[in-house]
């Protein structure tokens, strides 16, 4: 709501609190009872609503003075969250108000999300119903630990201690079930007031807090700078000389000379300055939720995704992870469709690998075999990132371990990652490239030179398609084209690297299988890489556990996959697909290519400043 | 850190989310203390530039030292400033007398629209607040509208941990909030850190009043005040307030619903 210009002094912090619970148990109420009973509203609002009511032939409840929406007063439900501004002797208040309609789940989710600490309200005369559990299990998720449970419309079972002990011990079982301890249960009545603000005669059994002296007993939430330094790159900046990286200081602090890693890119540099504009002093130091700016002693390529930490307390790293996630999108979620991945500045397209366990939250019953994610339900899954993404588990630090499922274009799913168990060969290869990048001797050429000079970034090229369909002759005509454009184009025959680098392998040894010689491959492609090549090569077959291997090896280069298919491409991790017919046109089939090649600016022309 | 230190950081965060991601954007500057303070955030999220040019509506019927100081402020603060109007419908005499959500939907609304499609901006950067009124409440960081700019309250894109909808089917686009969660007050005591420059119409005159919120010069009243300058304005607020902040602008009373009705138009 709004207008409740007179609460006096809101100068200082707000605690952020939501109120939840099933549809109809009385939120709305609470909240109305709430701003009356704190003095919290505006001379003449309460006198202005009841005028409405009469108008509409209504009779007066104090959730109308929420539904500020026309339609709103229509349904008797609240559709949305909206903000309410109260105070009490301690400190002031913002009340997130969260509808309990099922529909609204994503609202509901709004809420929370922001929240720092709980209500959540039970009907004494309906009990624990559909909507309390499911709300409780994502208060869980949302990592909202401040809960207090308010059982309303005690004036409803005659104050009766007996209702009141039942549904707290039957709740307290489902909370414990998931891991929940509620600081509190308090019995009231929000229509009448009783044991919101003050204390009433009704139920002298009840010796616990009123919900005001619950609200004042709630801790605020302070910024995780005690935690490593963490932060994800929002931006680069150039407005003037100044190369300014730019994000949000999520955990931790930072300050000027600090050493740096950028991962996954594994890029280092040291903290030269701490920029701000129109400050007294120049800050040498940034703790948790700062919006920051800093710049490094040395030009490295870094761009929004990267999440700079300090070298010695590096991120985990990993395309695999284990997550607990919610859904709210209208179709479900399933295997073999292309999400988008939205975690701290990161975007990368993802796979559900395994359904490990799919949850009605409503129930908390595993519903078993299913292979999919319905609506406002909740499930244990494997994901699968087509790039690898830096994170943490969300129980060593929030900020950095919690992410959103995009479907298309809307926001459909919400998780945190619980466990990383990557298969054991990716991450050694890992730690090898992460080894060598760490005491890669540099060149004194810079990779942004090299770039400048050659008009175009380095990048590997891997055509795929069956044998046949004429991939060694688009590679060919790929690299005379851009070797005539004036680019550094090499075309890097497998076969030439199996004759020499890994003639120690012959088919029929293990290392023939267990991807040494790909991994050879990927490491003579990142010395060309390195020295600024657009490196071109084919295989027989997209592989992806191979192209995954080679990814990381070149990283942090572009892996461009073209696909010679004439099978529809779901996966998402091809970037140009070639028919049949296309690809035996090399002209044109290159062509293609190299506007591709184009717009994503791996080939941005000579004397195109980066 | 402070509260207004939290809110900063907040408003830094959501502009550079949507410099990141929406590159044709503009910033509405409705020389308002409000939209006044967001181009300062901006000029602190981006090291002392803004990047995006401030677009203001200008209806013909607003207070006239408003232009005066609009121009002033966008040369000292080298703003690019793209001035918008409905001349058609002035033209032909559009005004208040022919009924206040008519006027506000032709040259604001309808103003807005036009510029918005001549310039091709698809996205649109506004100073409004939760604590303003009702339906403002009900906002989301990052809005879309329709490509009719129709605003569909009811199935909003949940907003969580700071992950903002950032994709879009064609033909819609995107309003962005980056100062929601402030409060009147907050805003007060925000100028009075920061002294930043706010026209003085905010300040009691020698009747002892003063205008609370800006508008167009025949919808906007003035209230009682003794306030004559930015402190004296955060105590008013801190200890007097018990009316809302909008009080003074009629095209809320017109009728119990209608900043739903001009919001859910494409109003700002």
């Amino acid at each position: 709501m709004n207008d409740n210009g007179n609460v006096p002094t809101l100068s200082s912090r707000q605690m952020k609190l939501v109120i939840v619970g099933h549809v109809d148990h009385g939120k709305s109420t609470l909240v109305g009872r709430l701003l009356s009973d704190t003095g919290s509203l505006p001379e003449g609002k309460i006198d202005f609503i009841k005028d409405i009511c009469e108008r509409q032939g209504k009779v007066f409840e104090f959730a109308f003075l929420l539904d500020a929406l026309e339609e709103e007063q229509d349904q008797g439900i609240t559709i949305d969250t909206s903000q309410i501004f109260f105070k009490t002797r301690k400190r002031h208040y913002v009340i997130i108000d969260a509808p309990g309609h099922k529909e609204f789940l994503k609202n509901m989710v709004t809420g929370a999300a922001n929240a720092e600490s709980a209500l959540l309200l039970i009907d004494a005369h309906e009990g624990v119903q559909e909507q309390s559990r499911r709300h409780g299990y994502i208060l869980k998720l949302l990592g909202l630990n401040q809960v207090a449970v308010v059982v309303n419309k005690m004036d409803l079972v005659g104050y009766d201690a007996e209702v009141f002990s039942k549904i707290k011990s039957e709740y307290t079982a489902f909370l414990e079930s998931i891991g929940v301890q509620a600081e509190d249960f308090i019995p009231v009545s929000a229509k009448l007031g009783t044991n919101i603000a003050k204390r009433e005669d009704e139920m002298p059994w009840y010796k616990g807090p009123t919900v005001l002296e619950m609200l004042d007993r709630f801790e605020e939430k302070v910024p995780p700078s005690h935690l490593p330094f963490r932060m994800p790159v929002q931006d680069v900046y150039k407005f003037d000389e100044r190369r300014i990286i730019a994000g949000r200081v999520e955990s931790g602090r930072l300050k000027v000379g600090d050493r740096l890693t950028f991962s996954p890119s594994n890029k280092k540099g040291v903290v030269k300055t701490i920029e701000a504009w129109s400050v007294a002093e120049q800050p040498t130091e940034a703790s948790a939720s700062q919006s920051i700016g800093f710049t490094l002693d040395e030009q490295i390529f870094t761009e929004r995704g990267e999440v700079a930490t300090r070298v010695d307390e590096l991120p985990i790293v990993s395309s695999t992870f284990d997550v607990n996630l919610f859904w709210m999108g209208k179709r479900h979620l399933e295997k073999g469709r292309t999400y988008t991945l939205k975690l701290t500045t990161q975007e990368v397209a993802c796979e559900v690998v395994e359904f490990k366990k799919v949850i009605d939250a409503s129930t908390l019953e595993t519903l078993a075999d299913q292979n999919f994610l319905a609506k406002n339900d909740v499930a244990e899954l494997t994901l699968k990132t087509k790039r690898p993404v830096a994170f943490d588990l969300f129980g060593t630090s929030a900020t950095t371990g919690r992410f959103v499922l995009v479907d298309e274009f809307d926001v459909c799913g919400g998780g945190i990652i619980t466990t990383y168990t990557p298969s054991s060969k990716e991450d050694k290869l890992r730690d090898e490239v992460r080894f060598r990048d760490f005491n890669w001797v540099k060149s004194g050429v810079k990779a942004e030179e090299r770039s400048y000079r050659n008009g175009h970034r380095a990048a590997l090229i891997l055509i795929s398609g069956d044998s046949g369909v004429g991939k060694a002759n688009l590679a060919r005509h790929l690299e005379e084209k851009l070797f005539k454009l004036n680019f550094q184009s090499y075309l890097l025959d497998r076969r030439n690297v199996r004759l020499g680098v890994s003639v120690d392998i012959t088919e029929g040894d293990p290392e023939f299988y267990d991807g040494e010689t790909v991994r050879r491959f990927g490491e003579v492609t990142k010395l060309f890489l390195d020295a600024g090549h657009v490196v071109i090569s084919t295989s027989n077959a997209f592989n992806q556990d191979q192209d995954g291997d080679i990814r990381l090896l070149a990283e942090p280069h572009p892996v461009i996959d073209i696909a010679i298919t004439d099978q529809p491409q779901t996966s998402g991790a091809v970037d140009v697909t070639l028919s049949l017919p296309e690809a035996k046109n090399e002209v044109e089939a290159a062509n293609k290519i190299y506007h591709y090649l184009k717009d994503q600016k791996i080939l941005t022309g000579h004397n195109y400043s980066i | 850190m402070d509260h207004l230190d939290d809110l900063e950081n907040q408003s830094i965060f959501i502009l550079r989310e949507a410099y990141k991601n929406f590159k044709n954007l503009a910033m509405l500057w409705s020389i308002g203390k409000d939209s006044t303070v967001m181009a300062w955030l901006a000029r602190k999220a981006f090291f002392g530039y803004c990047p995006m040019p401030l677009v203001h509506i200008d209806t013909s019927y607003k207070i006239p030292s408003m232009i005066e100081y609009r121009d002033k402020m966008a040369k000292e603060w080298g703003l690019n400033l793209v001035v918008g109007q409905n001349k058609k419908a002035l033209d032909e005499g559009m005004n208040h007398e022919m009924g206040r959500l008519v006027c506000c939907e032709a040259l604001k609304t309808q103003g807005l629209q036009n510029v918005m499609e001549e310039k091709g901006y698809t996205g649109l950067i506004l100073g409004i607040r939760r604590d303003e009124e009702g339906t403002r409440a009900k906002e989301r960081y990052f809005s879309p509208r329709d490509k009719n700019f129709e605003w569909d309250f009811k199935d909003q894109p949940p907003e969580l941990w700071d992950q903002f909808k950032t994709t879009f089917k064609e033909g819609t686009h995107i309003r962005i909030h980056p100062i929601l969660h402030w409060t009147e007050l907050n805003v007060w005591e925000y100028i009075q850190r920061e002294k930043i420059p706010i026209i003085d119409l905010y300040f009691a005159n020698e009747e002892g009043k003063r205008y609370r919120s800006l508008g167009c010069a025949p919808c906007t009243g003035a209230i009682d005040s003794k306030a004559k300058n930015v402190d004296e304005i955060v105590d008013e607020l801190k200890n007097n307030t018990t009316t809302s902040e909008r009080s003074g602008r009629a095209q809320d009373q017109e009728d119990t619903y209608a900043m739903q009705k001009l919001r859910a138009k494409g109003y700002m």
